[in-house]
């Protein structure tokens, strides 16, 4: 799933919405990469809630790809596209690193790694997002692609309690 | 809104104050200096008051850890006051609900590191 666009040939039915923007890697491009994503995710309709948890998943993709990826060097870009369709919102963050695979990202809930500073980015956008993926980018880098399902008109969201690792229930 | 953070002595123990988010940058950079800054006044008990913390990322359960880490070394406690939602479910998903003592009242809070 490739959500940058190409030249020639429209990608998307016209009722789909696409927005793309190239990030410079810095700190200030989190906050404006999750910014933007909460705006959208407002008017698409997302709860107070959802919106909390794109609004993290979006800062923490943006963070790999600013710190992992790209070793925070400023000569390099950081490439965000979100996608709205009749079904969900799609989210793509694209970083000119070397990439990376899922399978060789430690357990950050594992006993061992519990107290470790750093490692939860991943384990974070995958318990908020209905779903997640690493793929490898048209840059050589990584390319974070989640999704989250538009709520349904007039019914709550369809998926309230978070994503693939959702939350646990509150303590009484 | 960016991190605020104030302290006031309670005996043995310091009380931070904080307010605003704890994300990657300044939120975190500052709850790192004021941990560091305690732990250099020989301040080892620090009870750290999260009533408005809302919003906490990666970057700044990382530097709670770290904080966290850095005051034991030195044989002190860190604990926490006053988890928001957010932040107690944000502790819950990623186990460190159990890692931290947690507490939902000052004085009983107070009191624990005596």
């Amino acid at each position: 799933m490739d959500g940058f666009a190409r030249s020639g040939g429209l990608r998307m039915a016209p009722d789909n919405k696409h927005l793309e923007i190239t990030l410079e890697t810095q700190v200030e491009s989190v906050n404006l990469a999750e910014e933007m994503c909460l705006r959208v995710a407002e008017a698409a309709g997302f709860g107070e809630d959802d919106c909390y948890r794109i609004g993290m998943s979006v800062r923490e993709g943006v963070i790999n790809a600013f710190h992992y990826g790209n070793q925070e060097r400023p000569d390099k870009k950081i490439y965000l596209a979100v996608d709205l369709t009749a079904e969900k919102m799609i989210i793509h963050v694209l970083d000119e690193g070397t990439g990376f695979n899922l399978s060789d990202i430690a357990d950050p809930l594992a006993e061992e790694n519990l107290l470790s500073t750093s490692g939860r980015g991943i384990f974070l956008m995958r318990a908020f997002m209905d779903e997640f993926d690493v793929l490898s980018g048209k840059t050589g880098g990584a390319e974070i692609v989640m999704s989250k399902k538009l709520p349904v008109p007039g019914g709550g969201s369809p998926n309230g309690q978070g994503g693939q690792n959702a939350a646990p229930e509150r303590e009484a | 809104m960016s991190l605020r953070a104030t302290h006031r002595d309670a005996g043995q123990v310091t009380v931070v104050d904080l307010s605003g988010r704890i994300t990657l940058g300044d939120g975190s950079a500052l709850l790192r200096k004021t941990i560091r800054g305690l732990l250099d006044d020989q301040r080892k008990n620090i009870l750290l008051n999260l009533a408005d913390v809302d919003y906490i990322d990666s970057s700044g359960i990382g530097e709670l850890v770290h904080g966290f880490t850095s005051v034991k070394n030195q044989s002190g406690d860190l604990k926490l006051l006053h988890l928001t939602k957010k932040v107690r479910d944000l502790l819950q998903i990623t186990k460190l609900y159990t890692v931290f003592d947690v507490y939902t009242d000052e004085s009983t809070a107070l009191q624990s590191f005596k």
